[in-house]
């Protein structure tokens, strides 16, 4: 693929609604954050030509077609529409549907939204006995909760690159600081190293505040195209532009066991591809934008563990593999430093409410562009990329620049 | 003493032998030779084979532990606590060399995480998931593997 920069598409707005255990309808979450959007992109909903739900598996009928169900609370307004599900995916999964729409010339103006209302404790699979899901099959058979897949990956780090806990923790130091500025975040306490490692152990080595929690919120953008953005509000008002957008899947064989997988593929025929899973995606990102990660100012990744977080460094390129902890440590990855990481607070400050995170992170990239990030600045920022992994084998990243 | 009926757990049906050796029983392609577990319901997991005819084959009944950690907390449903209280077990990502697989399974009881590290060598065995009034629902396991070759 080539670079397209002519045909980027624009960010023109962004909007959540905070972060939390709100316990309400998700509707009024991603309504919320979708009436924010449009006041930031200056548009009324009755401009909107195509809306972009991201779906949530918690909330009953609506939230599996939450595109119309976003419609519809905000107003007919007689939009295309179209509702995608890619687990922690979803968000950019919509938001390619919809920057897809508008690069292929059918619409102008699409709106995307996301949000979840969680329950208490452990993300379990839905009720019933499936002896074909592997979602359920995990649970019973071996007990295997997300953060058993999070600390098989901790513990890697530790026995081959010699990682401690207190590097662990140290992410969640740097998150929960930033996290401090940021008015959409559940979590705004800082937290020192000894406070992560005093908390309960849940997976060995991982403690209960180096993994994210499940909470409420919403996010939503409005993209449009280059020349609606001229149009409407000129070079100022079209600043942030996606550069690209990864989907990808896994390459056989994927031979990092993740979620809800309790087999790897073998490689016994066939060599394992040069890029692991998680590296391939933000590496699609940078093909298609023809940038690359010496080029960022900030990266949004999904630290659903403070360990995760570390392997991020790596997937996206940020250093070598086994390097991520030099780099924490010598501070590269703190606001200020030579590559900010989660400077919204991350899921460290969030918790995750699964179809507005990987949303969540394009509005604090798009902040950040801007100029617009109070109290977490990164200075003269002009490009930014999102990373996530949705279980069962969804890439999900976002290039972003002004 | 009533004779209780021993069965693989919901879902695992076909997976393991319960031999006094048991192994695993996953599936090899007989096109290109690639291996897979649990199963491979739709063919070849290869994008480059077209085969469809996977035959059952024993897997390695020793690997190495890929990584590990345990489960401190007890698991939400379908997860059946097998004691009166949870008591935190292991968990095992287990590579089979000859086959190329990584494999998850939990490990025997009474093994801590200090007791494993990646590298260690364990062995398959078949153990009780859980029981009910009548019925053993049984699972596979992995088991260090001590100094002197035996399972320990």
């Amino acid at each position: 693929m080539t670079a397209r920069s002519g045909d980027d598409v624009v960010v023109l707005g962004v909007g959540m609604h905070p972060w939390g255990k709100w316990g309400r309808n998700f509707v009024e979450y991603g309504v919320a954050a979708a009436r924010d959007a449009l006041r930031d992109a200056g548009l009324p909903w009755s401009a909107v030509q195509f809306v972009s739900g991201a779906d949530t598996m918690r909330n009953g009928y609506p939230g599996y077609v939450s595109g119309a169900t976003f419609a519809q609370a905000l107003g007919w307004n007689g939009a295309d529409v179209a509702s995608s599900y890619a687990a922690c995916a979803s968000g950019v999964t919509a938001i390619e549907a919809a920057r897809t729409r508008i690069l292929a010339g059918l619409c102008d103006v699409a709106l995307v939204v996301g949000a979840d209302t969680t329950p208490k404790g452990f993300l379990a699979p839905n009720a019933g006995d499936r002896p074909t899901d592997p979602d359920w099959l995990r649970f019973r058979l071996i007990g295997a909760t997300n953060p058993t897949y999070f600390a098989l990956a901790a513990r890697r780090r530790m026995d081959l690159y010699g990682a401690t806990s207190t590097d662990f923790a140290k992410v969640k130091v740097k998150n929960a600081a930033n996290g401090l500025a940021n008015p959409y975040a559940r979590y705004q306490k800082a937290y020192t190293v000894d406070e992560v490692l005093g908390s309960p152990m849940v997976a060995d080595p991982l403690h209960l505040f180096e993994i994210c929690a499940t909470s409420d919120g919403g996010a939503a953008l409005v993209l449009c195209s280059a020349a609606f953005a001229a149009r409407h509000a000129g070079a100022a008002g079209a600043a942030v532009r996606i550069a690209a957008v990864s989907t990808v899947t896994p390459t056989y064989p994927n031979t990092i066991i993740d979620l809800p997988d309790i087999a790897t593929d073998s490689t016994a025929v066939v060599a394992a591809p040069e890029r692991p899973f998680k590296a391939s995606i933000a590496f699609a990102a940078y093909e298609e934008a023809g940038i690359g990660p010496a080029d960022l100012s900030v990266a949004e990744v999904y630290d659903l563990s403070t360990a995760l977080e570390l392997d991020w460094y790596e997937d996206i390129g940020l250093c070598a593999r086994g390097e991520a902890e030099r780099l924490l440590n010598d501070g590269a990855t703190q606001i200020g430093g030579r590559i900010p990481v989660n400077t919204s607070g991350g899921l460290a400050c969030f918790g995750e409410a699964v179809p507005a995170q990987a949303i969540a992170q394009v509005c604090e990239v798009t902040w950040q562009l801007r100029g617009q990030a109070a109290g977490r600045q990164v200075d003269g920022a002009t490009a930014g990329i999102t990373a996530n992994q949705g279980l069962f084998g969804h890439g999900s990243s976002v290039l972003l620049r002004r | 003493m009533t004779s209780r009926t021993r069965v693989p757990a919901l879902g695992a049906e076909g997976w393991f032998t319960t031999d006094p050796e048991p192994t695993l029983l996953g599936r090899r392609c007989t096109t290109c030779g690639t291996y897979v577990f649990p199963t491979a319901d739709f063919g070849c997991p290869s994008p480059v084979c077209d085969g469809t005819d996977l035959v059952e084959v024993p897997l390695s009944r020793r690997g190495t532990v890929w990584s590990y950690t345990d489960a401190r907390y007890q698991p939400p449903p379908p997860y059946v606590v097998p004691t009166a209280e949870h008591r935190p077990f292991c968990i095992a990502a287990v590579h089979l060399e000859a086959e190329g697989l990584v494999v998850m399974g939990a490990v025997v009881a009474d093994v801590g995480v200090d007791q494993l590290s990646i590298g260690t060598e364990v062995e398959l065995v078949v153990d009780v998931l859980f029981s009910d009034d009548e019925t053993d629902h049984l699972i596979w396991k992995w088991k260090p593997v001590t100094a002197a070759g035996e399972a320990s």
